[in-house]
């Protein structure tokens, strides 16, 4: 096993405070491996966003973190991101872990060209670099992502939505943090380019060794190109397996049901389903296993009790976890 | 460039009809200058002095209205605004030249504060939403919601009158003569002071709440979570990513405001009895005084338009997207 970058442990998020707090994130444990690609799967609300904005602490009002601890590993020594102050906490960010984010088109300021948004960043976080070696830093890292140094001194809106997306993801990098989340960072952009961009990302990943925590609804491409994949449901992760293994022999029905409502490019056909019912309402949770009224397999024990996330019975394989009731799926008593 | 030059284009256009319907108005409206002079003069002058009065102030019956037309022009370009008959017989540029700075210094100033005043407390409330700043709020708007003549007149009442530090009217002491002294200088600033505080509480609000419901718009965008989680300083974050863009309507607004430094400002003069432009408008219109009004409608034609060009000017250098380049 490789050694962990990123160990969640516990979290939750909620959203408002008190009796009426909705809880968007529930007890997730969940750790990022030294190099590796970890996807985050689920439906839209599931928490997977709130989860990636919740170890950054950008929540926005009114989302409070709850519980849980987030620790970072790095070569220098380890420690819990919850308990930085505020001044080590912009210390840590984009340095140690940067973010793409969903709106690629909104992610840059309009009135400002890239490389003062560049620069800026990395002013902040290398004061002692001179003005000289801070732009060569910020062209080099553009040419990565195929951007060339002329167009340093465009502003966003005279670049289209890949070269956004792809100055952005450059500017993710400019610091060579150990840690980048990518929460839909491809969603805005079409097929063509988002493999363009994807194939890039894992070519970067392969220089400059940093860590990808990769958030989609889109699974199909997460089978592709994420190591392990992180599959969310109302707020808590229901499985977690190596790519290959979830996507051949996916233990939760959720999973199961998700890799059922697209189609396969190759290999013999099979029936699209796509999972019956609406996702789960934040506010009135079912009890037991949240997935329960959807699941086609569901049995008595499922509305009462909540499953936990554990190596299950039935396949004797550290790696893999999954939470829910059914035969060989519990865990090893 | 080439847009500059459009602007520029469509201004001189907008210049030239508002000129027009300047020279149409006094034509247009019944009675005439030269009947309310001879009112003034209850009848005390001369066929032949009646018949030079039309043909001064370019009444003449007997030219065409379109000699008429050109020759008001050729007035217009050399600056000459026709003689005023409040003040028979100064010219009305002479009128304006000695009015029209009391009230570019007066309110332009308080313009300028009151802009740059309410900006920056509207940028703090934005960025510390439901902060005590928010409960400032309710305050400025009630003040500025006073109408403001009725602010002025308290704001006498209450604060000038004999042994007070404030005048109560004027622009400076009646003895002094104006001149670049200190004595004069200090006096036209104390009786700047009342004035400039009025008019500041009744226009400082609406500053403050436009900067701030712009700064909560901006501040929920997505490039300020980036700015955020790029671990940039706070301070440069609500400077130079919030409150850079969301300063863009106040500036156009501010750009127009200043168009109305000039013809804002009647009850402000009127109030303070301040010897500004207004308070020559206030004049004239008691006393007919058509070239007068004339004079002082083209000054506050020209400095809104002067300020509209101002406004787009400021706008593209402040936002790139407005530059139609390349």
């Amino acid at each position: 096993m490789r050694e962990p970058v990123l160990e969640i442990k516990n979290f939750h998020v909620d959203y408002g405070l008190g009796a009426d707090a909705v809880q968007a994130v529930r007890d997730v444990t969940l750790t990022l491996h030294r190099g590796e690609v970890l996807g985050l799967a689920g439906e839209s609300g599931s928490g997977k966003s709130t989860l990636a904005y919740g170890v950054t602490r950008l929540l926005p009002p009114p989302g409070v973190i709850s519980g849980g601890s987030v620790v970072y590993h790095s070569p220098g020594g380890s420690y819990d991101v919850m308990t930085l102050t505020d001044a080590e906490l912009r210390k840590f960010r984009w340095a140690e872990t940067s973010i793409v984010f969903q709106g690629a088109m909104n992610s840059l300021n309009p009135v400002h060209k890239i490389s003062t948004q560049m620069l800026d960043v990395i002013k902040a976080h290398e004061p002692d670099l001179s003005p000289q070696a801070r732009t060569a830093r910020a062209a080099e890292m553009l040419k990565l992502v195929g951007i060339s140094a002329d167009r340093m001194d465009a502003y966003p809106h005279q670049l289209s939505g890949g070269m956004r997306q792809r100055v952005m993801i450059g500017m993710a990098l400019v610091l060579q943090p150990q840690i980048v989340i990518m929460d839909e960072p491809t969603t805005a952009l079409d097929v063509v380019m988002q493999r363009q961009i994807l194939a890039q990302l894992v070519e970067l990943r392969e220089r400059l060794g940093f860590s990808v925590l990769f958030i989609t609804h889109d699974l199909s491409l997460l089978v592709e190109f994420s190591d392990r994949i992180a599959i969310m449901y109302g707020g808590r992760i229901v499985e977690e397996a190596r790519s290959s293994d979830l996507y051949k022999d996916s233990l939760h029905p959720y999973s199961e049901g998700l890799l059922k409502s697209f189609p396969a490019l190759r290999g013999p056909r099979r029936e699209l389903s796509g999972i019956p019912g609406s996702p789960p309402d934040l506010r009135g949770m079912p009890t037991g296993c949240s997935f329960h009224p959807r699941c086609p397999h569901a049995f008595d024990r499922c509305s009462t009790d909540i499953p936990l996330l554990a190596t299950p019975s039935s396949r004797n394989d550290p790696t893999r976890s999954v939470a829910c009731w059914l035969p060989g799926r519990t865990p090893v008593a | 460039m080439k847009f500059l030059l459009q602007r520029i284009a469509f201004y001189l256009f907008t210049a030239w009809a508002a000129l027009t319907i300047n020279f149409f108005i006094p034509r247009l409206i019944p009675g005439d200058p030269v009947t309310s002079l001879i009112n003034k003069f209850q009848g005390q002058l001369s066929t032949d002095a009646i018949n030079s009065l039309y043909v001064l102030f370019g009444l003449d019956k007997n030219a065409s209205l379109w000699s008429q037309y050109v020759d008001y022009w050729g007035q217009v370009f050399r600056g000459d605004l026709g003689l005023s008959f409040t003040f028979f017989p100064t010219p009305v540029s002479e009128i304006l030249s000695q009015s029209l700075p009391w009230t570019i210094a007066l309110v332009g100033i308080t313009t300028f504060a009151s802009f740059m005043i309410g900006t920056s407390l509207g940028v703090l409330a934005g960025w510390r939403r439901g902060s005590w700043l928010d409960g400032l709020l309710p305050v400025t708007t009630f003040l500025s919601s006073i109408p403001y003549f009725w602010l002025g007149l308290l704001a006498i009442t209450l604060l000038a009158g004999p042994g007070s530090f404030f005048p109560s009217s004027g622009g400076y002491e009646p003895g002094l003569v104006p001149s670049w002294n200190g004595a004069f200088f200090g006096s036209a600033i104390q009786h700047s002071l009342l004035p400039a505080i009025t008019i500041l509480i009744s226009s400082v609000s609406g500053w403050i709440l436009s900067m701030r419901n712009m700064m909560v718009t901006v501040a929920s965008e997505d490039y300020i979570t980036v700015a955020h989680a790029k671990g940039l300083p706070v301070r440069r974050v609500m400077v130079s990513y919030a409150a850079r863009n969301a300063l863009l309507p106040n500036v156009s607004g501010f750009a127009l405001s200043l168009g109305f430094i000039v013809g804002g400002t009647l009850l402000v003069e009127i109030v303070f009895s301040y010897p500004g432009i207004g308070y020559n408008l206030f004049q004239a219109v008691g006393a007919k005084d058509y070239p007068l009004m004339q004079g002082v409608f083209l000054v506050i034609t020209l400095s809104v338009l002067v300020a509209n060009l101002l406004a787009d000017i400021a706008y593209l250098l402040l936002d790139p997207r407005t530059r139609k380049e390349g």
